[in-house]
């Protein structure tokens, strides 16, 4: 067990306590920025993919994660930073310039809905979401013109400063562009987390009524918080649209507003490493079943491809199991294993269990 | 008129999903988002032991085997998997419902396959005229089932013994324990019974039209009337179906087709806005 | 002018009258106690002043301030500070980021510098700790410092409770039950504190106990109440031997056995 002396009130303050750990996060950088060298093209696009859903998923974790606002309609906010970004760049503006508007687009939309929905608590702030969700799908239909309606939309080739970014064109260049911005949304996330703002979420999530008499403005903080979570989903929308390059209002179905869900429960809630796993995850079991698909047809002759929602199925049944036996997530469960080696061998069972607490609610009938 | 007693048939059907859910969210304050899927799966239940293609049993049979087959269904995903987070946050059931429900959606799929298949109904294209009002026999059906449903529902709770139990177990289940609530048993039971409520809710929209896997995305619609009305109130459930039913033809004969998919959700968002638990609210505000 | 003023003081729930007609003025640096048996509207007129409650009548006033008109999270601004019968800490968190909660009214970021951690950020987050380290001194809280509060005893929880409240600042502190569920040592260290409160750092204290000892003990002036009605106030003795008091709140047994 590492033993950590702190001479100054900054060896909290900072994002790691220890060089090593910063020495890690720094290997870590250094392996994910040279990674256009390392793997081929397929394999760097499936990166992308999974560091988009590390990027939405970090969205949704602001507000489920920290503090407690679950939502089931964030591929609303995915599908407006996809449509604001590619209408902008349509109209012929530069991508530096829609990127962060389309963020910023879908943040305030965050905001505004959030502002009445906060008076709602728990399970009703899930349902507004929802419905939520189902009205922008219908709103991106009916709005023919600026996003193609049924029939979809083109995402523009990004260019910035006259080097390209494609999508297809130049690979490498739009998969730093995309570890770009998650490292830095990343940063600025964990600089959250340090700070009075993410303190006073947490704040929220755990108890509104002590948070109310330490001066925190409920309402308030919680619309900063479903804001910022849908401002970051919709860079993340914005950076899938271009991930995809042509896309109608089926792309941001209801599926992937509970794959985002999945992401961050089964990543871990509340820690920005869940994010990162749970995306590894979603992205990475599709391609696993897959091989295993192609053996098993070629060694043994079952065909699993004539079973139609075996995915689907598979999550779910992941899903349920991880919410049974590990609700803290895969971070969770690293964070257990990790602390079993580090203080063996005086590991009890009983170390993490769980409190069990009862429900007791405010419903007088 | 004619929209009129169509959308009420409708309503029911959303009406009778919605007390699923309402029984659910009174017994154990939380959501079952599989209620959708578990009408689904009821409905091909009730198909697979009716057709005469496939068991071919009468058809009162096949649906009274069906509703208790459900009770166990509904009755087992309690016992199997919701018993076992018991005590995390509520939001872990509404993640977990939404599991479950893909895996019925899954089953359903690989045992009668994803094309719409018709259930066959003694009551089928029967139709009784009424001062120029023309009402299929099914609409009937559906009416009479639904509101015969909801007032037994009703009574169960208001005036026996396990109904009582079971509001007091989800108002205090540590309080209840000590009084002597069997809070589990309770809770599996509730389970059960809204099991078979979606199985007749899934058998009444089956002789309304086709089913395939997929009408369990109706439940979305149905949570929608569940909240109109006030999470906790049976009859709100009703009403909140109701008014969907029925707003939802008239929406599209007058407006744009996307705005008839979405007027449930507008006038649900309406509510909660004006009044954040619903037509029939029982919220009140935390004890300090 | 007392620091905190009720006046007719009034809350009716449905038929309940949960508080009804309650006056009394708390001066600067004294220990105000509330007593009353279960049920007697206390934590109710804590509720009131902390604005979780709407009144149905009367004016509660700070510093000459009527503060009715305000919101729940504009109190803890003016320098009200309170704590929780059963106790409403952030489970989640450790101790340390608790009391850091409780500098929230004293902050000058916003969410944008927050984003960035600009210098700035980084300086007041050590004057914020600074200020933390220093009641962490206060209630000897050090061994726990970095502990989560889901792990904690009780009879910590509620010292980190009455820590986050001093974190704040207060001019006022409001006590729901300090002394409850605790053991005799603990409660006496309750006993230690208070008096440090008013008399170290100059911090008037309002208060509702059950446990008599602990009032006789600290407290200048008492108020008992019933059923939401004011009974007698006066000195710890004086109130007890009230011969009202006696009846409502201890029957017919005399003060000392309630101690």
């Amino acid at each position: 067990m590492r033993v950590v002396f702190k001479k100054s009130y900054d060896r909290d303050i900072d994002l790691h306590e220890h060089w090593q750990s910063r020495g890690k996060m720094a290997v870590l950088a250094i392996i994910m920025i040279a990674l256009p060298f390392l793997v081929g093209n397929y394999y760097l696009a499936e990166a992308a993919n999974t560091l988009i859903w590390a990027l939405a998923g970090m969205g949704l974790m602001i507000a489920v994660g920290h503090t407690g606002q679950v939502s089931l309609g964030h591929a609303a906010f995915l599908a407006i930073g996809a449509y604001t970004d590619a209408a902008l760049m349509n109209l012929g503006l530069p991508f530096l310039i829609a990127f962060p508007v389309a963020g910023l687009f879908a943040g305030l939309f965050g905001a505004i809905i959030a502002v009445p929905a906060v008076r709602m608590s728990g399970i009703y702030l899930a349902i507004a979401t929802l419905a939520v969700f189902v009205i922008v799908e219908e709103l991106v239909i009916l709005l023919d013109p600026i996003t193609g309606g049924v029939g979809g939309i083109m995402a523009p080739s990004i260019s910035i400063f006259g080097i390209s970014f494609d999508r297809y064109a130049s690979l490498s260049n739009f998969y730093w562009l995309v570890l770009a911005v998650v490292i830095l949304v990343t940063w600025a996330y964990a600089n959250l987390l340090r700070s009075p703002t993410g303190r006073s979420f947490l704040a929220v999530r755990d108890s509104e009524v002590s948070a109310r008499a330490l001066g925190i403005n409920v309402t308030r903080t919680r619309a900063l918080a479903f804001g910022l979570s849908s401002g970051v989903t919709g860079l993340a929308g914005a950076l899938m649209g271009h991930y995809i390059g042509f896309f109608n209002y089926e792309l941001f179905s209801i599926f992937i507003s509970i794959n985002l869900l999945l992401v961050v429960t089964i990543g871990g809630l509340g820690f920005i490493q869940g994010a990162f796993l749970g995306a590894l995850l979603i992205t990475g079991l599709p391609q696993l079943i897959a091989i295993l698909r192609d053996g098993l047809n070629a060694n043994f002759g079952i065909d699993l491809g004539a079973v139609p929602g075996l995915d689907t199925m598979l999550f779910s049944v992941l899903l349920i199991l991880f919410i049974i036996f590990e609700p803290t997530g895969l971070y969770g469960r690293w964070l257990k294993i990790r602390t079993w080696f580090e203080i063996f061998p005086l590991a009890r069972r009983d170390m993490f269990r769980r409190q069990k607490s009862y429900l007791k609610t405010e419903r007088m009938k | 008129m004619q929209l009129v007693i169509g959308g009420l048939a409708n309503g029911c059907i959303y009406g009778l999903v919605a007390l699923g859910f309402v029984l659910i969210y009174k017994a154990s304050e939380g959501v079952n988002f599989a209620q959708g899927d578990m009408m689904m799966l009821g409905a091909f239940v009730a198909l697979g032991l009716g057709n005469s293609d496939q068991l071919g049993l009468p058809f009162g049979l096949a649906v009274l085997i069906a509703v208790f087959l459900m009770f166990g269904v509904g009755w087992g995903v309690e016992r199997v998997v919701v018993r076992r987070i018991f005590g995390q946050p509520q939001f872990a059931l509404v993640i977990l419902t939404i599991a479950l429900g893909f895996s019925f959606r899954f089953v359903a799929g690989s045992v009668w396959g994803y094309t719409p298949l018709v259930l066959e109904t003694p009551f089928a294209g029967t139709n009784l005229s009424a001062g120029g009002v023309v009402i299929s026999l099914a609409d009937l059906v559906t009416i009479g089932v639904t509101v015969a449903l909801t007032a037994a529902l009703w009574a169960f709770f208001a005036f026996t013994r396990i109904g009582l139990a079971a509001q007091a177990a989800s108002q205090n289940q540590m309080a209840a324990y000590i009084v002597g609530v069997p809070v589990m048993r309770i809770n599996a039971l509730i389970w059960g019974v809204s099991g078979a409520v979606a199985t007749v809710a899934g058998v009444l929209f089956a002789t309304r039209g086709a089913i395939d896997p997929n009408i369990g995305l109706l439940g979305i619609k149905a949570f929608a009337a569940a909240v109109i009305g006030g999470l906790g109130s049976l009859p709100g459930a009703l009403l909140g179906g109701l008014i969907i039913g029925i707003v939802e033809p008239i929406a599209g004969r007058y407006a744009p087709g996307e705005l008839a998919i979405m007027s449930p959700y507008i006038i649900m968002l309406l509510v909660l806005v004006t009044r954040p638990g619903g037509l029939f609210s029982q919220v009140q505000a935390k004890k300090v | 002018m007392s620091l905190l003023e009720v006046d007719d003081l009034a809350v009716h729930f449905g038929g309940v009258k949960a508080v009804d007609g309650v006056s009394f003025a708390v001066d600067e640096g004294e220990v105000f106690a509330i007593i009353g048996p279960n049920g007697a509207g206390k934590s109710t007129i804590f509720n009131l002043i902390s604005r979780i409650y709407e009144p149905t009548r009367g004016t509660i006033h700070f510093e000459g301030e009527d503060i009715v008109g305000l919101k729940a999270h504009d109190i803890a601004r003016l320098g009200i500070a309170r704590t929780f019968q059963n106790i409403e800490l952030f489970d989640h968190s450790t101790v340390l980021a608790n009391l850091l909660m409780g500098r929230h009214t004293h902050r000058a970021t916003n969410f944008i510098s927050d984003l960035l951690f600009l210098p700035k950020v980084r300086r007041e987050e050590r004057a914020h700790r600074k200020r933390v380290e220093e009641v962490i001194e206060f209630l000897e809280l050090e061994a726990y410092r970095n502990k989560m509060i889901a792990g904690l005893p009780y009879g910590v929880r509620k010292v980190v409770e009455i820590g986050r409240a001093l974190a704040i600042g207060p001019r006022l502190i409001l006590l729901d039950e300090p002394a409850s569920g605790l053991s005799v040592e603990e409660s006496q260290d309750v006993a230690f504190w208070i008096e440090d409160l008013r008399r170290d750092m100059g911090i008037t204290v309002l208060m509702v106990e059950h446990d008599m000892s602990l009032v006789t003990q600290v407290s200048d002036r008492v108020l008992a109440v019933a059923n939401g009605r004011p009974l007698a106030m006066g000195t710890p003795h004086e109130v007890q031997k009230h011969p009202d008091v006696q009846a409502a709140y201890l029957g017919t047994a005399t003060g000392d056995d309630a101690a």
